[in-house]
């Protein structure tokens, strides 16, 4: 159970998607208006991607290499559709706060991301537990990233007033604008850390500002190019 | 009916527009806008495919999926859809307007994982829009984030003779200046 421990910690803060790997920003940004739509969201992408995790890695010695990235696409779109129909079913207003972003999890990159970097490589249950963890890591940096969010802009944390009443609420956080502040903040602050890091002689090349340093690169998978990459040269470092 | 196409026409790429106010298409808007030469070519790009895959998305829901009572299958349909046209695209242009593809060809493949298409194919969806509408949704939806793009082109290129904090330099001054652009374009809303 060792190397399922190690997955978890690995995703909720070593390889953090969102606070280390700055991954799937349009999910992060659009839906953290409030700390419960942001939870929601976190566990919804943690559902599809543990199950695309454990799929993916099961038919990885059937899927030929040439049409992996197609036939992890139609994998995880059939997983998408699946929870989505549920939440409809099941938890209508999540559904509706979500609205076209819950189809839009196709395209999140951490999934594709994992699929290629970890699952199409490794057996079913660390594949499971990569999942979960990737995920977990996710839904908390969406709900903190929510939370903030609600606090600044309406002055609640999970619908519950806890600013004082003399509190005038920022509105504009919870706006769409107030979404590129915080991110803006977030960058900041991952770069202080990366440069203090890089003074005192540590190795910070994991610690990345998102696709949007040098989008040419991920050319042919999405985002996940620079993921599998990295994830090469480390295997390749073992063969060696 | 002329009315409620240039309603659209305003509101997907000025009111409702698809970086500033939705986030969709987040990755190339701060990918490709370090110069505005690039950003031009992106926002073409995008324009064209986006107007192409929104015919041919609609075009397969009205007349594949509606008649078989499939439209569960949306979002796996129109995302192979999505990918296959870009590749199809790209060999066309390749062959037959070399020309064009050696202007477009290197943004082709940046957008076949751009969430905007696969957004707006099923906004289309979720609107009940018809054939026509949808095209003029997803061309004024493209053209949206070719205006925004450029602008933030032209910022960005002024922004590098500025004095930045140092953990303020790349990325994080320019997610501020989105969020501000995307002030900005609040003040449209008051056009519809």
């Amino acid at each position: 159970m060792n190397s399922a421990k190690e997955r978890l910690v690995n995703g909720i803060i070593k390889e953090n998607p969102t606070f280390v790997l700055m991954l799937g920003m349009c999910p992060t940004l659009a839906v953290t208006t409030s700390a419960i739509n942001g939870l929601g969201m976190g566990l919804t992408t943690m559902v599809v991607l543990a199950l695309s995790n454990v799929f993916i890695s099961m038919l990885r010695n059937i899927i030929p290499d040439k049409v992996r990235i197609p036939a992890f696409i139609v994998i995880i779109a059939s997983f998408v559709t699946m929870v989505e129909l549920l939440l409809q079913g099941f938890i209508p207003f999540l559904y509706d706060a979500l609205g076209i972003y819950i189809p839009l999890i196709v395209v999140n990159c951490i999934i594709l991301g994992r699929a290629e970097a970890y699952a199409y490589k490794n057996p079913v249950i660390p594949s499971l537990f990569d999942g979960i963890g990737m995920g977990l890591g996710f839904s908390v940096a969406l709900t903190c990233i929510g939370a903030v969010r609600e606090l600044l802009g309406a002055g609640e944390i999970f619908g519950i007033h806890v600013m004082p009443d003399s509190y005038v609420p920022v509105s504009i956080f919870i706006m769409a604008p107030g979404a590129f502040f915080v991110l803006a903040l977030l960058t900041a602050i991952q770069n202080k850390v990366k440069i203090a890091g890089e003074r005192k002689g540590k190795d910070m090349s994991k610690i990345q500002s998102g696709c949007g340093n040098d989008c040419m690169n991920c050319a042919e998978a999405g985002c996940s190019r620079r993921l599998i990459d990295e994830t090469k040269g480390e295997g390749e470092k073992k063969n060696a | 009916m002329l009315k409620d196409l240039l309603v659209i026409l305003i509101a997907s790429s000025l009111v409702n527009n698809v970086v500033l106010s939705q986030f969709l298409g987040l990755c190339p808007f701060l990918g490709v806008s370090k110069k505005t030469e690039t950003a031009t070519g992106m926002g073409v790009a995008v324009i064209f495919v986006i107007t192409l895959a929104s015919a041919v998305a609609g075009a397969i829901y009205q007349f594949i999926l509606q008649p078989f009572h499939i439209e569960y299958l949306q979002t796996i349909v129109f995302i192979l859809v999505i990918a296959a046209l870009v590749q199809f695209v790209e060999m066309f242009l390749k062959k037959f307007i070399p020309g064009l593809y050696q202007s477009l060809g290197v943004y082709l493949p940046l957008i076949t994982t751009n969430c905007a298409v696969l957004g707006v194919a099923l906004t289309n969806v979720q609107k009940n829009y018809g054939i026509l509408t949808g095209i003029v949704n997803g061309f004024a939806t493209a053209v949206g984030f070719t205006i925004s793009i450029i602008i933030l082109a032209g910022i960005r290129e002024k922004l590098k003779y500025n004095d930045i904090p140092e953990s303020f330099q790349g990325m994080p001054i320019v997610l501020v200046t989105a969020g501000l652009m995307a002030i900005a374009f609040c003040g449209f809303s008051g056009l519809l």
